[in-house]
């Protein structure tokens, strides 16, 4: 392969990243447990993709009394929750938020979440401004999504 | 670690004994710690009773007095004559609990016909917003039948006490709160002893995997 078309390629190569990091900020995924009994609280789940640095200020949803990120950690076999003030996006990095990890806390549910419901959550980023989202409910014992597009 | 013990000891010249004479009992006294370890965990992994019958199993556990989701007084007693897989966390928690009671949950349901062995325990770590009430509609939408037990925190607190279970209350925002607690799953035998163990890190397969050989 000469020079040229190897610089080409190349050229190619660095044109499609570049057209693939370009779009809006999209979130996929998202999902939550179904509650067992009248548990006051939720959890909510999803990725985040942005093309661009930003940074997730505040989410919203009906379904609770407040909402909040939270992260969940083990220090040795102690499980800590806490509240996060934002979450920052990194450039064309998926960040994921998952069972074991951070969650989206759903604080004083008005009725269980139950499986097969939708509901609607709003994420309020820096930059990219709010975003609504659909929540699919589902099972209990559920560590995903039902339907788990792979990207 | 051999070397934390051997620096922090041969910068000194201990009366009595050269800095070299110091470094060798170090390090010696670290190989003996790690081999005692590495014969436990050999022998604990070749033992399918797991710490049963050894000296450790009597370090978890021990009495409590507690009432379940009906109202009923349960104590330590109660829990003999079954495998038990205790668990203590509170209904407020909305990813390890679940989490942990799921695994449990999913492993009873592997275990097939050996299933009725083994009672599943939920214990409160949250005694003020878990009452028997919250605590039936809470453990009714697990699969497996869960026996959740709370009490005053008096009585909660000896009960985790005996399991070495830390939890503290975590304030939040709202005068709302979250309740920082180990997340361990304890195995119990029959007569009530300490038997093995597992963490967030287990999965419902090996968790069943090990039950089962633990059940033959």
């Amino acid at each position: 392969m000469s020079i040229k078309y190897f610089a080409l390629a190349v050229g190619l190569a660095a044109a499609s990243a570049a057209w693939a990091q370009t779009g809006p900020l999209e979130v996929s995924n998202a999902w939550a447990r179904a509650t067992p009994g009248d548990a006051a609280n939720g959890a909510a789940y999803l990725t985040i993709l942005s093309p661009t640095a930003d940074r997730l200020v505040s989410v919203s949803s009906p379904v609770s009394h407040r909402t909040e990120l939270h992260t969940m950690s083990m220090a040795g076999n102690v499980m800590q929750m806490r509240p996060l003030g934002t979450l920052d996006i990194p450039a064309g990095q998926p960040v994921r938020l998952t069972p074991g990890g951070m969650h989206i806390m759903l604080l004083g549910l008005d009725r269980p979440l139950q499986e097969g419901q939708h509901f609607p959550l709003t994420l309020n980023f820096e930059k990219a401004g709010a975003k609504s989202v659909t929540i699919a409910v589902e099972k209990p014992d559920a560590m995903g999504p039902a339907l788990t597009p792979q990207r | 670690m051999a070397r934390n013990l051997s620096g922090g000891t041969s910068g000194k010249s201990a009366p009595g004994g050269s800095p070299r004479f110091v470094l060798v009992a170090a390090v010696a006294a670290a190989l003996v710690i790690l081999g005692a370890g590495l014969f436990l965990a050999l022998a604990l992994r070749d033992n399918p009773r797991g710490v049963g019958g050894t000296a450790l199993a009597s370090a978890i556990g021990g009495p409590f007095r507690l009432i379940d989701q009906n109202g009923q007084t349960v104590t330590d007693a109660d829990l003999k004559g079954k495998w038990s897989l205790v668990y203590f966390g509170y209904t407020h928690c909305p990813d390890a609990c679940p989490t942990a009671l799921n695994d449990i949950s999913i492993a009873l349901d592997d275990l097939g016909p050996k299933r009725d062995a083994v009672r599943a325990v939920f214990i409160t770590v949250d005694p003020e917003r878990d009452t028997a009430e919250a605590l039936k509609s809470y453990v009714t939408s697990f699969d497996a039948p869960i026996l959740a037990l709370t009490g005053s925190p008096e009585a909660i607190a000896q009960a985790a006490k005996g399991y070495r279970v830390y939890y503290a209350k975590h304030p939040e925002a709202g005068g709302d709160y979250s309740m920082d607690h180990s997340s361990v799953i304890y195995v119990m035998d029959p007569e009530g002893r300490f038997t093995a163990s597992f963490t967030h890190e287990s999965t419902p397969e090996q968790i069943a995997e090990r039950l089962k050989k633990l059940l033959t």
